[in-house]
C-alpha cells in the first residue's frame, strides 16, 4: 500500500451496530485514515489501555501491564450503545490524564439539541447526525491535526513516563526486543503496539531503546474488528 | 470490448438507477454509499446492501415473535428493531423502507399492536422489493463489466 507518512491518522471507531461499524470504517479509510473498530466503549478503553476497575468501573488505571501502545488520534463513537454509552466513554477519556488530549466526535441517529450540547460541554470536538456522509470527516483533519502537535512539545514529559515503567517491559517482552533488528525504529516519547487482524487481541508493546532515527514502522491500513 | 453493446448496457444501467430514485425507492444516501466504493473496495455497495438486508430478516423475524401475542406485546423490543432498521435504512438510502420505519415508530411510540403489524407487514414487503430491484441493478453492473465497460457515476440532482 505503500508508504506509510507522519501524516497518516488512526482513528478509533465505537459503535454496537455491525453495520455502522463497517460503513465508519469505509469512510474513514477513504478519507486516508487507518482504522480500528470496536464494538463497545469499554473495549475502546481496553484498546487505549485503560483498565477499568472490576469493582468500581468508576476507578479508571492505566494498567500496569498495557501502555498506550497504539497513537490514536481521534476517537469517534455511537452516542447510543448498551452499557456504556458514548457520552459515558466521551467522559472517562477526559477524565484520564493520559488520554483527555484525544479528541472525541460523538454520532448519532437522533437530533436531539440537549444530548448535543451536553456532548460538547463535556469536550466532544463534534457531533454527527447519522447517516455520516464523507463531506462530514473533512471536519475531522484540524482535530487530528491539534493533538500531533501537542505530541510533539509534549515530548520531554513522557520520556520521563516510560523510563519509569521500562524494567517491567522489558522483563516481558524481552524476546520481542531481541527479536527486532536495528531498522525497527519508534518514537522515543511512546510505546507501540502492533496490532493484527488475525489475533486481534495480542499485544506487543515495543519500547525503543536502541535507534535514534523517528520514523515509525510502516503499518499500513491495520483494521481490528472486536 | 463491443463499444455498442456496453454503451447500450451502461444506458440501461442509468435508466433503471435513476427510475429507482425516481420512484423513491433510494435517495441521496446511496448516492453517498456508491462513492465509497472504489478500486481498493469494489465490491462495498453490494456488501454493506446485503448486510442491510440480513439485518431486516433478522430483525423484522424478531419483531414479529414481539407482536404475536395480543395481550404480551414487548414493545420495548419492537422499538428497539424499529430503531435499528431506520438507522440502517437511512444509512442505505433505501427510502421507503426508512419512511415505513417512521410509521412504525409511531405505532410504537403509542403501543398501537394492529398499526405495528401492519408496518411489519409493509416494511418486509418493502425490503424485499429492494432487495430485487438492487439484485437487477447489481447483474446490469456485471453485465457491463463482463463486457469490458465501466459502470457509470450517476449523479442525482
Amino acid at each position: 500500500m505503500g508508504m506509510e507518512t507522519e501524516s497518516q491518522f488512526h482513528v478509533l471507531a465505537v459503535d454496537d451496530s455491525l453495520f455502522d461499524r463497517k460503513m465508519i470504517e469505509r469512510l474513514l479509510q477513504k478519507s486516508s485514515c487507518q482504522v480500528t473498530t470496536v464494538d463497545s466503549g469499554s473495549k475502546a478503553l481496553e484498546f487505549l489501555g485503560l483498565r477499568v476497575d472490576d469493582e468500581d468501573p468508576n476507578v479508571l488505571s492505566t494498567s500496569p501491564h498495557i501502555h498506550q501502545e497504539v497513537e490514536i488520534n481521534l476517537i469517534i463513537t455511537d452516542y447510543c450503545m448498551p452499557g456504556m454509552t458514548g457520552y459515558d466513554l466521551l467522559k472517562k477519556v477526559k477524565e484520564s490524564a493520559a488520554f483527555k488530549s484525544i479528541p472525541v466526535v460523538i454520532m448519532s441517529s437522533e437530533n436531539v439539541p440537549a444530548r448535543i450540547s451536553r456532548c460538547l460541554e463535556e469536550g466532544a470536538e463534534e457531533f454527527f447526525l447519522k447517516p455520516v456522509k464523507l463531506a462530514d470527516l473533512t471536519k475531522l483533519k484540524p482535530h487530528m491535526m491539534k493533538t500531533k502537535l501537542k505530541k510533539e512539545s509534549e515530548k520531554p514529559a513522557k520520556e520521563e513516563e516510560s523510563e519509569v515503567s521500562k524494567p517491567e517491559i522489558e522483563e516481558e517482552e524481552e524476546a520481542v526486543i531481541e527479536i527486532l533488528p536495528l531498522h525497527q525504529e519508534l518514537e522515543s516519547e511512546q510505546l507501540e503496539t502492533m496490532v493484527s487482524s488475525s489475533s486481534s487481541n495480542k499485544r506487543k508493546a515495543m519500547e525503543e531503546v536502541i535507534s535514534t532515527d523517528r520514523s515509525r514502522p510502516k503499518y499500513n491500513d491495520i483494521t481490528t474488528s472486536v | 470490448m463491443n463499444t455498442i453493446v456496453v454503451g447500450q448496457l451502461q444506458r440501461q444501467f442509468q435508466d433503471y438507477i435513476v427510475s429507482l430514485y425516481q420512484q423513491g425507492y433510494l435517495d441521496n444516501q446511496f448516492t453517498e454509499l456508491r462513492k465509497l466504493q472504489d478500486e481498493g473496495s469494489p465490491d462495498f455497495v453490494a456488501e454493506v446492501v446485503s448486510l442491510f438486508f440480513d439485518d431486516c430478516a433478522k430483525v423484522i423475524n424478531d419483531m414479529s415473535t414481539s407482536l404475536e401475542r395480543p395481550d404480551h406485546v414487548d414493545f420495548k423490543q419492537v422499538d428497539s428493531g424499529v430503531h435499528q432498521l431506520k438507522g440502517s435504512s437511512s444509512s442505505v438510502g433505501a427510502r421507503r423502507v426508512k419512511n415505513v420505519c417512521i410509521a412504525f415508530k409511531e405505532c410504537c411510540d403509542v403501543q398501537n399492536r394492529e398499526g405495528c403489524l401492519r408496518c411489519l407487514q409493509q416494511v418486509d414487503y418493502e425490503y424485499k422489493m429492494l432487495k430485487t430491484k438492487l439484485q437487477d441493478l447489481f447483474n446490469l453492473e456485471q453485465q457491463i463489466l463482463q463486457a469490458g465497460g465501466t459502470i457509470p457515476q450517476v449523479s442525482m440532482n
